[in-house]
């Protein structure tokens, strides 16, 4: 494979920026109080994660985050904000409905309900959503870009044939 | 104690159903094999849960479960009455059969490398439709709905080729259809500000005759017409059955058919009742016609058809223009009976046609009619059964399908519609044409010269177990069934459901 021509003022800016980036997602996702911002969060994310992998190429960006990890990921920020649910009926014996978060009785005895129901929709569900579609995009980009790229390979192995 | 925990059951057969999806997904980084035998396990016990839920039903009344304790004009209602839990047992027992069927017409048909993605796209799938049945809020309907509708595009284009453009079509038309059905409860949710279906009921009956509504309520049915493949609204769904994978096509005419068809009663009945229904009585009386016109139409198409998939796709529209007939009979007792229990005969009636096919398929790679010569030879358990279905699609008495035809015959008598029943009778007859060519290849043709070159040594081939006991069961079932509803008329769970649905029984 060609090396890639590489541009020293792109680079340097994005390694600068990329950590602001994931901040502010994470910032998004649990900074705000209750509900909400955990798929603008898990885009921004998902959007350093892009961008990385288009200022530094696909391959690196692969080595970073191999897809693997993007299935796993997509799984466990399901698991969270679906298990958050489902773990109000397993604590209350059956007898809660499913996504009562103030049923979960270790933390409402802690902070009374409506805390334990914000802290978490706020901790768990939103950074699980986060994930989820961090993961997700993630991904699609993958999958859109490595088609080009073994495509490219392809070519180049015929040519040198 | 006992009572709760089964009413915690239809939100836990979707919630875990989503859950094993995403398990499946996992499991695939792993071992690409241990995938299919979670999804078994998975929806194993989701059929018994259904069964337990349709137990509890029977016994207790609806069961109302208000996700996150919020109350219903505000929070999303689960509703479980007898016909949500009757057609959630249809549901789930077929796709346990088709997840059955599925491991080795899969393993042939399927890249080893796609099978964890396959298993969880089936899995969420099932766990749509299940949805789509227990719910009791139109939007969490559209919501659910687009979750099996994606899950069907993407199984339909799984085997590649021209199945691309089948799923393509179907995405475009399916994506439409659900953009009517969003559009119109746009509208309701403008003129009653609710989304919660007995809400909205309750709402509505005052303003029936508001443009808004009535515009609303032909989006609606549009819209769920085009997913349920209502003629003439069918046009995607020969090509989807024919080029999908065997599996697919099995789950697709099963389960995902009869969802569909769930959600149009359920909106039609449940939202709009039987008096805003009688308002607009021309309106049906155009419904009853076009069924007709689908019954003969519809059978002539499939005559016309050479391979077998596409034959019985056709039937399958066919079909759905009897659970229309019954349905615009929604005056009569027998009519709308009819249509419920054509929910479940059809379902495995179809279901044991498309099992069986899959699996002449699988064993000989014949799609087209004219080369099965012979093969009730070869795999005469297999052939006995496409027999079964047929003999009740075509409406054999004491077979399954006799009932509906039965049913929807008494209809007419009572409301003195003699053509309809006209109509019925010349559907069956040309139902028998189009499978007696069929049967007639299979059982009374001799294998020509040259095909028995090929296959000199393979006398008896029949298909692997995984594959011939689900479609023996449900052939089993197409006799069982119709002993069962023909002994015990008039049938208590029937008119539970009817009356559920507000029509005044006599």
């Amino acid at each position: 494979m060609k090396e890639q021509k590489r541009d020293v003022i792109v680079e340097m800016t994005s390694k600068k920026i990329l950590p602001i980036i994931l901040t502010f997602g994470l910032y998004v996702m649990v900074g705000t109080e209750g509900a909400g911002g955990g798929f603008q969060g898990g885009c921004i994310i998902a959007a350093a994660f892009i961008l990385y992998a288009v200022v530094f190429g696909i391959q690196k960006g692969r080595t970073k985050m191999p897809e693997s990890w993007n299935t796993f990921f997509t799984s466990l920020g399901l698991y969270l904000y679906c298990g958050c649910g489902l773990l109000a009926i397993i604590a209350s014996l059956f007898v809660a409905e499913f996504l009562n978060y103030s049923a979960f009785w270790p933390l409402t005895n802690l902070f009374g309900p409506y805390e334990a129901r914000a802290l978490q929709v706020e901790f768990v569900v939103e950074v699980g959503i986060g994930i989820t579609v961090f993961a997700a995009f993630v991904s699609m980009f993958y999958d859109l870009a490595w088609k080009d790229e073994d495509e490219a390979e392809d070519d180049e192995e015929v040519m040198e044939c | 104690m006992i009572d709760t925990f089964v009413e915690q059951f239809p939100i836990l057969i979707v919630t875990t159903g989503v859950f094993s999806a995403f398990t499946i997904l996992v499991s695939g980084i792993f071992s690409r094999k241990i995938g299919y035998y979670i999804l078994l396990f998975v929806t194993a016990i989701h059929f018994m849960m259904s069964i337990a839920i349709l137990n509890y039903v029977i016994s207790f009344g609806r069961i109302h479960y208000w996700i996150g304790g919020w109350r219903p004009p505000w929070g999303i209602e689960y509703v479980v009455d007898h016909l949500n839990a009757y057609v959630l047992v249809v549901i789930l027992f077929l796709s346990f059969l088709s997840v059955v069927f599925a491991k080795r017409s899969v393993e042939k048909e399927i890249d080893e490398k796609k099978h964890p993605t396959f298993y969880t796209v089936m899995q969420l799938l099932i766990a749509g439709c299940c949805g789509v049945v227990v719910t009791g809020d139109v939007f969490n309907l559209f919501v659910l709905a687009e979750v099996a509708s994606l899950a069907t595009y993407a199984l339909i284009a799984i085997a590649g080729g021209k199945a691309l453009r089948a799923s393509f079509t179907y995405l475009i038309l399916g994506s439409i259809a659900i953009c009517f059905y969003l559009l119109g409860i746009g509208f309701l949710y403008a003129v009653t500000g609710t989304l919660n279906m007995i809400d909205m009921r309750l709402l509505l009956q005052n303003i029936y005759d508001n443009k808004m509504v009535q515009v609303a309520f032909a989006l609606v049915v549009v819209g769920l017409g085009i997913k349920a493949a209502v003629f003439p609204l069918h046009t995607w769904q020969p090509d989807a059955y024919t080029y999908a994978p065997s599996a697919v096509t099995l789950i697709m005419s099963t389960v995902v058919a009869k969802t569909f068809v769930y959600a149009l009663i359920r909106i039609v009945f449940s939202v709009f009742t039987v008096n805003f229904l009688q308002k607009y009585i021309n309106a049906w009386e155009l419904v009853s016609w076009l069924a007709a016109v689908t019954i003969i139409v519809g059978s002539i198409l499939a005559f016309r058809q050479y391979n077998i998939k596409r034959m019985l796709a056709y039937s399958s529209i066919v079909n759905v223009a009897y659970i229309m007939l019954g349905i615009s009979m929604f005056y009569s007792y027998w009519g709308l009976s009819g249509a419920l229990a054509n929910i479940l005969n059809h379902a495995v009636a179809k279901g044991c046609a498309f099992a069986a096919i899959g699996a002449i398929i699988y064993k000989t790679g014949l799609k087209d009619v004219r080369y099965y010569s012979g093969l009730a030879k070869k795999m005469p358990y297999t052939c006995g059964a496409f027999l079964i279905s047929a003999l009740t699609l075509i409406g054999i008495p004491p077979l399954a399908g006799f009932v509906t035809k039965f049913y929807l015959m008494l209809g007419c008598l009572e409301v003195k519609n003699y053509t309809m029943l006209a109509v019925i009778l010349l559907g069956s007859l040309l139902t028998l044409a189009y499978f007696w060519r069929v049967v007639e290849e299979m059982y009374f043709k001799s294998v020509e010269d040259e095909n028995t070159h090929g296959n000199a040594e393979e006398r008896f081939n029949e298909a692997p177990i995984t594959m011939l006991a689900p479609t023996m069961l449900l052939a089993i079932l197409c006799i069982a069934l119709g002993i069962y509803w023909l002994t015990s008329i008039p049938l208590e769970i029937i008119d539970k459901m009817i009356a559920s649905m507000g029509v005044i029984l006599k």
